[in-house]
């Protein structure tokens, strides 16, 4: 019985990661509807950016996470520009293109950077564990599972109670009627690009003391990623939310009981099930109604 | 034109018949040719792209500065080493692919290559079909006896027997094994399991992760659950890195419940940060801060040739003294039949004075004498030597299977 507080900790944090790297994919897949196969790569981008602020400026985590923000945010604002505006009408195409895009960041980041595993400092005053009813919880994975929720509602903020979200579900809804309205699409799809790129690397900066850092390592995130999304359901904010929570428990459980190869393989069944049985996923119905 | 159709056929037909009657004598008498032109070739098969690069770049890098060396002293038998370099992309399949470039392509007498044990296992066929010579320096699983090459890198019981007892002293005896899912680990676990049980310890848990996880949130929430007195790991590459970080994230004290691995080296400790290794402990013949004169210069040699950061591990170490292996071995043959077969012959029992002691070709097996040592990892991201085995210690690689043994001829079957 004792274990099962730390073990839906495991889960929360677990979760936490998930919600972070797939946040911005669901913006990006579930309002623009491109499946951004460079997803991994932007996250992979946020770990390396904090480590050259923090090698070569000396610039810490925390500090440097709005600037990380901003960085690969535009880098995401250039492929937007450059590449997905042109294939909006193309869905495979973009599948195709944003790979590319993907093998061309990582090449390029192994060129740059080269291929070794890069080194990010923890902040000091969360290396250490905290106690939290009795338990010992690091306190790093705590810092994780608050940024998430904070990045959550930002969101969720931005969205559905500023108007650039206004715009933003009006295009989402119907890009020619709100085009008609005065709102220009194209800035509002590249915005909304870069803000999800921007998030990937935020989530990418903020494992990277935690997990290790190189060029391969957005591979596993996209994939992630794109689980969390599809099985949440594509335009739903709360699926992305629930969804996380159910795989990150799934996950933490069932490795628990077993170990994480099962997990790992457990979890992907249930999930073709799930897709089997609610194609939109979980939550996309559900909303469609409200 | 001068030359017609008929006269051209004539002069190649002439030509091949030449070659054909040539060709099997050099190639039955395999002398001469490598000394012919002052230069005896051998290949350099490590890789320097794909996903296991970064380490087998230091083995490429060890090797090709052991061939300057001898060259520089004037070579063998007045011989210059030729090496040819050829970079197998991490992939198993093209290793082959270029193992046979260089065994029958450039006529290598010997072949130094090889990180991982698929890419070993990869290789095989092709030095057993031509009889050629691979020497293979990374330490692994054992359970291997081929003919065709000479194993320079640790076996388990090289690197558990000193290791496990002493933690069992240390620590205590209940052990949490956890590992990558590949063959490495559950070959080194069985035998720490058999050592276990000699000594009367008790493995509490058994897991290994999938290649490149990096979540080990459930792992450590067993650690927890399990109290093992010593996490035994076996976990390889950029795992190694997570796992330490979540291991001190989530507040497990290296004095209490130290990880005692076999895989970590100085090259994870530089990409987790030493304040992650500090207190863990690590078994191999060689760490980089081992205090001998031939360390210091091949450290200083090393680091001169290739840049002032890098450093040297376990893995490039036997990778460097191997070449001077085989340079030993080919100077005893003198200007005789300079043949794989030959050099195998020679390089049994041939010592050397390596960084890490002096170490030996076992002529039983073809695998080699190292030195095992203890390492504690500090934080500054090098290893304090507590304790080194008094003496050189004995391949064993079927130590684990008592009804087997490795000889010259290949593996036989002992009768109980």
């Amino acid at each position: 019985m004792s274990s099962i507080i730390p073990q839906i900790s495991v889960g929360l944090s677990i979760a936490s990661i998930l919600l972070l790297i797939a946040l911005g994919l669901a913006i990006i897949y579930g309002t623009m509807g491109v499946i951004n196969l460079a997803h991994g790569e932007f996250v992979m981008l946020g770990a390396y950016a904090v480590w050259f602020l923090q090698t070569f400026l000396g610039i810490g985590l925390i500090a440097g996470l709005v600037l990380v923000f901003l960085l690969v945010g535009f880098v995401g604002w250039l492929v937007e520009l450059t590449l997905i505006r042109r294939l909006y009408d193309r869905p495979l195409d973009t599948i195709l293109a944003t790979w590319g895009v993907g093998v061309i960041l990582q090449q390029a980041v192994r060129l740059g950077a080269g291929a070794e595993l890069r080194y990010v400092k923890m902040p000091d005053f969360l290396v250490n564990p905290v106690h939290v009813m009795g338990y010992e919880e690091s306190a790093y994975r705590i810092f994780i599972f608050v940024l998430a929720v904070a990045l959550l509602l930002a969101t969720y903020f931005l969205i559905f109670r500023t108007e650039f979200g206004l715009r933003l579900r009006a295009v989402t809804q119907n890009r020619d009627i709100a085009r008609c309205f005065g709102i220009n699409a194209a800035r509002i799809y590249s915005l909304t690009f870069a803000y999800g790129a921007g998030l990937a690397g935020v989530a990418g900066a903020l494992v990277s003391p935690l997990k290790s850092v190189s060029p391969d390592m957005g591979t596993n995130y996209v994939v992630d990623a794109f689980m969390v999304v599809v099985v949440g359901g594509v335009q739903s904010l709360l699926g992305t939310v629930a969804s996380s929570y159910l795989i990150g428990q799934a996950n933490g459980v069932l490795a628990f009981l077993s170990n994480d190869t099962m997990a790992k393989a457990v979890v992907f069944l249930g999930m073709v099930v799930l897709i089997r049985l609610f194609p939109q996923g979980l939550f996309a119905m559900r909303l469609r109604r409200s | 034109m001068g030359l017609d159709r008929r006269k051209f056929l004539k002069g190649t037909a002439a030509i091949g018949a030449a070659t054909a009657a040539g060709f099997p004598q050099i190639w039955i008498k395999n002398s001469g040719l490598a000394y012919a032109a002052g230069e005896i070739k051998v290949g350099v098969l490590y890789s320097l792209t794909g996903t296991t690069a970064i380490i087998e770049t230091s083995l490429n890098q060890a090797t090709l500065m052991a061939i300057d060396e001898i060259n520089a002293a004037g070579g063998i038998n007045g011989a210059k080493v030729v090496p040819v370099v050829e970079d197998p992309a991490s992939d198993p399949a093209t290793f082959a692919q270029k193992a046979r470039k260089l065994v029958v392509g450039d006529r290598c007498v010997s072949v130094f290559g090889s990180y991982t044990s698929a890419s070993r296992k990869a290789v095989l066929p092709v030095f057993e079909k031509y009889n050629n010579l691979y020497w293979y320096p990374t330490l692994y699983e054992g359970r291997e006896c081929s003919k065709n090459v000479i194993y320079t890198g640790a076996v388990p019981n090289q690197q558990q027997k000193d290791f496990v007892p002493w933690l069992v002293k240390n620590f205590g005896k209940k052990f949490y094994l956890i590992g990558s899912n590949y063959i490495y680990p559950k070959e080194e676990n069985n035998v720490c399991k058999i050592l276990l049980k000699e000594l009367g310890g008790e493995v509490v848990g058994e897991e290994y992760v999938p290649l490149g996880h990096s979540e080990f949130s459930s792992v450590i929430s067993k650690f927890k659950e399990t109290r093992p007195d010593v996490i035994f790991s076996t976990v390889v590459g950029d795992s190694v890195v997570a796992l330490h970080r979540q291991y001190k994230a989530a507040g497990l004290d290296p004095k209490k419940m130290p990880m005692a691995s076999l895989t970590t080296s100085e090259e994870e400790i530089a990409a987790m940060g030493g304040e992650f290794a500090a207190g863990h402990f690590t078994s191999a013949p060689y760490f980089m801060s081992y205090d001998s004169p031939e360390n210091h210069k091949f450290v200083e040699a090393f680091q001169k040739r290739w840049g002032k950061g890098k450093t040297t591990n376990f893995v490039s170490e036997p990778a460097y003294f191997q070449v001077h292996l085989f340079k030993q071995a080919v100077e005893k043959l003198g200007k005789k039949d300079l043949t794989p077969p030959a050099i195998r012959e020679a390089a049994w029992g041939q010592e050397y004075k390596a960084p890490e002691g002096l170490v030996k070709i076992d002529p039983d097996n073809s695998h080699t004498y190292l030195w095992p040592k203890i390492g504690e990892a500090q934080t500054n991201g090098q290893f304090k030597i507590i304790e080194q085995s008094k003496e050189w210690v004995k391949p064993l690689p079927y130590w684990a299977y008592p009804g087997q043994v490795c000889t010259p001829e290949g593996l036989q079957q002992k009768k109980a």
